[in-house]
Order: structure tokens, then sequence, then C-alpha cells
């Protein structure tokens, strides 16, 4: 390790591997979908509001795989709750400097956030699931209980949640001694950049393949290109500022990355041009290029500073 | 709090003898690799190859031989947890299992220990790893039990030359720079210590006499402390979380259809 271009060529890997980086997505699109359906209650029309609803819908069951992903990975996962609780004196845990402490708590109030607000999208809906009828919840009372300032003030803090929830996880990356991760501070912008790019095409996915037109797709369609412009941007940026660390990736790990930033970003803006001003948008392969993209991303950071 | 305690390894007197890393497997009763099945390197005659969760002691063999073997040397080096004043993996341990104790030694609590790995990660020298058996991070303790009880480390009382020492980190700094200081006059003009001040990650209570460059040893030259990322990582995220944020109201508030915007229907949370 003479020609080290960094020191931190000398650690060990801590073997996080596909649950962290099925969480690392997942986590990014539940912190991501909720900011989206906050963002589409307070700036969308009337109209709107389903797709605003769908961004709930998604956010709350995947906070839930993301808990039990991060459970199974530890090494004892009946320990999980020494992340919040400390052991000895069940005081709270908390370390402000540490990203994985604050993590910890973001996502489980995070977790909070999008419960209440899956009821009250439900509580919104005009036609519910049978099962949840049968729930016994006095859904039609629920729906105006809560006035919708008060509303709106939750879904900021809840939004504000999760772009966190979406974004800590470069920030945790870094502050390790890892190649690669420590080496940039950009992962974290790259990660919460991302995180809405996917979290925008999941939602325009959905949306269009349950046949919905609303004009707010429109609008999150044209947003999911500026923020793809922005992911290009970040990623060249990181490249960039690793300097001669960036030589890890002369690899198959580079490849992919390239992969990841021909088919999971320009494609996808391109194809997403082209769509530009016609009537009927199908924005389906171009979503499914970014979430797909947006995924290898991932394995991509993870991956190539543990095979280091 | 106790005076700081520490090792000063001097590596020229190094044997490569091992007689610690069986010392430390001994009295923390630390499992057989491979279940006990001998399992050889094959490149090196050094058959533990790094410090992980069963071996918190390891003995580098550092074979600095030339092609034809006509000429070269061994460097021997017993590496261990640096203990640092300033630690990585104290400073990212969510649970609080890794503690500073009373003789200023970092110990991982393996009943506290959840098995993140963040403190993996964290260390600047690769030291800690996951224990199959316990399934949590650890590493040496310098023998936190023996100290408690007024005994030395199990590893440096077994090292027959001495290359191992245990003390005061203040006394070991002032013996170990006369040993630098008397090499230097026996013409072993490469001598010098690794962590033994201030400047590295606020001192290693565990520090070296070495005589080539860190990195032949697998040191880093230049160890920093995790920490180092929080507050650029940090801006920058906010950074990306606030363009996202433009992105989205400058999208749905320009439509381009001329159309006021703004929430019409009431939708609780």
């Amino acid at each position: 390790m003479i020609d080290a271009p960094s020191s931190t060529w000398f650690t060990a890997a801590p073997h996080w591997q596909w649950y962290i980086i099925l969480y690392f997505f997942l986590g990014g699109l539940a912190g991501g979908c909720y900011f989206l359906g906050t963002l589409i209650a307070i700036v969308g029309r009337a109209a709107d509001m389903k797709l605003a609803r769908l961004g709930f819908y998604i956010a709350f069951p995947l906070v839930l795989v993301c808990g039990f992903l991060l459970t199974i990975d530890l090494g004892r996962p009946e320990r999980f709750w020494h992340m919040l609780i400390q052991r000895n004196t069940l005081l709270p845990m908390f370390k402000y400097w540490s990203p994985m402490s604050i993590g910890s708590w973001a996502l489980a109030i995070f977790g909070l956030f999008t419960f209440i607000s899956f009821v009250g999208a439900l509580a919104d809906e005009e036609r519910r699931w049978p099962a949840f009828d049968r729930l016994g919840i006095p859904w039609e009372r629920l729906r105006f209980t809560v006035p919708a300032l008060l509303a709106r003030m939750f879904e900021v803090t809840g939004g504000i949640f999760g772009l966190y929830v979406a974004g800590y996880t470069g920030v945790l990356l870094a502050v390790t001694n890892r190649p690669i991760w420590s080496d940039t501070p950009l992962l974290g912008m790259l990660f919460v950049v991302s995180a809405a790019s996917t979290s925008a095409a999941l939602m325009i996915l959905i949306a269009t393949r349950r046949g919905w037109s609303m004009p707010g797709l429109r609008s999150l369609h044209r947003m999911d290109a500026w923020v793809i412009m922005l992911e290009v941007l970040v990623l060249i940026g990181v490249v960039v500022s690793l300097g001669s660390v960036a030589r890890a990736w002369l690899n198959a790990w580079g490849a992919l990355l390239l992969v990841v930033m021909v088919f999971g970003l320009i494609v996808p803006l391109a194809l997403s041009w082209r769509a530009r001003g016609r009537h009927a948008l199908d924005l389906t392969t171009a979503s499914a290029l970014v979430l797909a993209g947006g995924f290898l991303l991932r394995v991509v950071i993870v991956l190539s500073a543990e095979s280091v | 709090m106790a005076e700081p305690m520490g090792f000063y390894t001097d590596t020229t007197v190094c044997i490569g003898c091992k007689a610690c890393e069986v010392a430390c497997k001994e009295w923390n009763q630390l499992p057989s690799t491979n279940g006990g099945v001998n399992t050889m390197s094959g490149d090196s005659y050094d058959n533990t190859r790094r410090l992980d969760g069963i071996h918190w002691r390891h003995v580098k063999f550092i074979e600095q031989f030339s092609e034809d073997r006509t000429g070269g040397r061994w460097l021997l080096m017993s590496d261990v947890c640096k203990h640092c004043v300033q630690a990585g993996c104290l400073e990212v341990c969510p649970t609080g299992a890794i503690i500073r104790t009373e003789f200023d030694t970092v110990v991982i609590q393996s009943n506290t220990c959840n098995g993140c790995r963040d403190c993996i990660a964290a260390c600047p020298f690769g030291v800690i790893d996951i224990n199959p058996v316990s399934n949590t991070a650890q590493k040496c303790t310098l023998c936190y039990d023996r100290l408690q009880g007024g005994l030395e480390p199990a590893c440096s009382k077994a090292c027959p030359t001495k290359s191992i020492q245990f003390g005061t980190v203040k006394e070991l700094r002032e013996r170990a720079q006369r040993r630098v200081d008397q090499l230097h006059e026996a013409g072993e003009k490469r001598a010098y210590l690794y962590g033994a001040d201030e400047k590295m990650l606020g001192g290693l209570n565990s520090f070296y006499l070495l005589v080539d460059k860190p990195e032949t040893y697998g040191l880093p030259p230049d160890p920093k402390l995790p920490s180092r990322q929080l507050v650029p990582g940090t801006v920058a995220t906010v950074l990306g979380a606030i363009m996202v944020g433009l992105a989205g109201i400058f999208s749905f508030r320009n439509r381009g259809s001329g159309e006021p915007a703004g929430a019409t229907e009431d939708t609780p949370a």
C-alpha cells in the first residue's frame, strides 16, 4: 500500500452490503416521496391532491421496510433499541456528532410523521380500500378534525425530516475513514438530490400506470428534469472532489458508474425532453431508468469502497 | 483518573515470535481462526494476516526482498489498537458501547454493542472487526480487566524481547525517545516515533518506533478523525435539499398555463 492515494486506504471495510444499499435506496424514496407529497399538498391544485396522497402512501410502508432492513443488518438485531436508549441507564442515547445516532432518531421520528400522514391521506380519500373501511375508524370525522394550516405545518416538518432521512446516509458514509466515502463531502448532497429524482420518478411511474392525468404530474415531471440535471452536476462534482482517489473507480465500478450516468440520468433526461409538449406524457421508460439508476448509484458508492 | 497507560512498541527488536498474539488470545479467550483448521496465507510466513474481531494483536511480517532474493530485510511489527486520544471509533459509536476508561484507553463494551459496524469504518487504522462468536465489534482492550487488577497486559508480559513495553504514556515516551537517540548514534538514522506526540489524533497511547515510512508497515501516514467531514458534509447536504426544494417550488409554480397556483382542497394531514 506504498502508493495509496489517501490515508483512508489503510482502514477496514465495515461489510455494509445489500441490506444497507437497499436501505439507502428505499429510505431515499420514503423521504423523497413524503417531501413531494408535502410540496404538492401546498403548491399543487385541488386535482393534484391525489398525487400528494400517493407520496404519503408510499412513504409509510417504505419506512417500515427500512427499519426492518436496518435491524436485520445488525450483528445483534435484538439490540436495535441500543441506538435510541442507553442500555444501562435507559436514558435517551443521542450523539449529535454521530450521523448514525441522529439518523436513528430521524428515522424513528420520520416514521411517526409518515404514519400520521398515511392515516390522514386515507381519511381524505373519497373511496378507500374496503379493508380500511372495515377497521371501524370514523374516517369522515377524522377528515375535518385537523385545521388545514396545522396539517400543512405538520407535513412541512415531516418533509424536512424526510429530506434528512434521504440525505444523512451520504453524510454517514462521509463521517468514516473509508476510501471514497470519506474522501468527499458531497455524498450527502448526491443522495438527497438522487432521492428527489427517484421519488419523482416513482410517483410519475405509479401515476402513469394508473392512468392519472392531473396537471401536477406535468409539474412533477418538470421538477424531475431539473433535479436530474442537478444530479449530473453533483455526480461530476463528486468525481472532481475525489481528486486522485477517483482512480479507485478505474475498474468495473467506474464503468457501472458511467452506465448510471448515461442510462440513469442522461437518457431519461433526453426521453423527457422528447416527450415535452406532447399532450399525453409517457414517461414509463424514463422513470424506470431513473429508479434503476438511483439504485445502481448506491450499489457503486457502497460496494466500490468495500472492495478497495 | 489514573495516569494514561499505553504501549510503546519498538519494532527494531521484534523477532516475530508471536508470543504476544498467543498471550492475547489465551487471556481474552478469543476463538481460533476457521475453527482451528490450519490456514496458510500462501505468500508470507505470517498466517494471521490482519487484526480483526478474534485477533487483537497481529505481528506484521514485512518482507522486503529483491526479486532474486540476494538482499533484503525483515520488518516485524506487533500491531494493536492505538488507543487514540481522539478516537474515531468512539466518536461515531451510536450506542455508547465504546468508552474511554480511567486509564485513558478505549474499550468496546460487548454487552452494549449491537454490531452496527460504524466503528469499523471509522477507525483510521483498520483495527476493529466483528467477532463471529459474539457478533459484536471487538478489539484490544489494553487488558482492561488485568489493569483493574493491577496486572500488566498479557501481550507485553509475554514479549521476550521487550519489543512491546507497557507503562504510563509519559514515561514510555521518554523511554522511546532515548531509544531513538541511541539508534541515531549507532547509525540507524531512519528510526523515528510514530504517534508519540499530540499531532497524530491527540497522541496514540499505543505508539511505535519505526525505521521505514508508515505506509511500509501498513500504517496511514496521515490518520484523521471521521468528524472532519461532518460539517462540510452536512452543509453540502442542506444545500442539496434547498436546491431540490427550489426546483420543486419553481416547477409547480411555473406551469406555463396561466392558471393560479395554490391548493383549494382542504386536506387534513
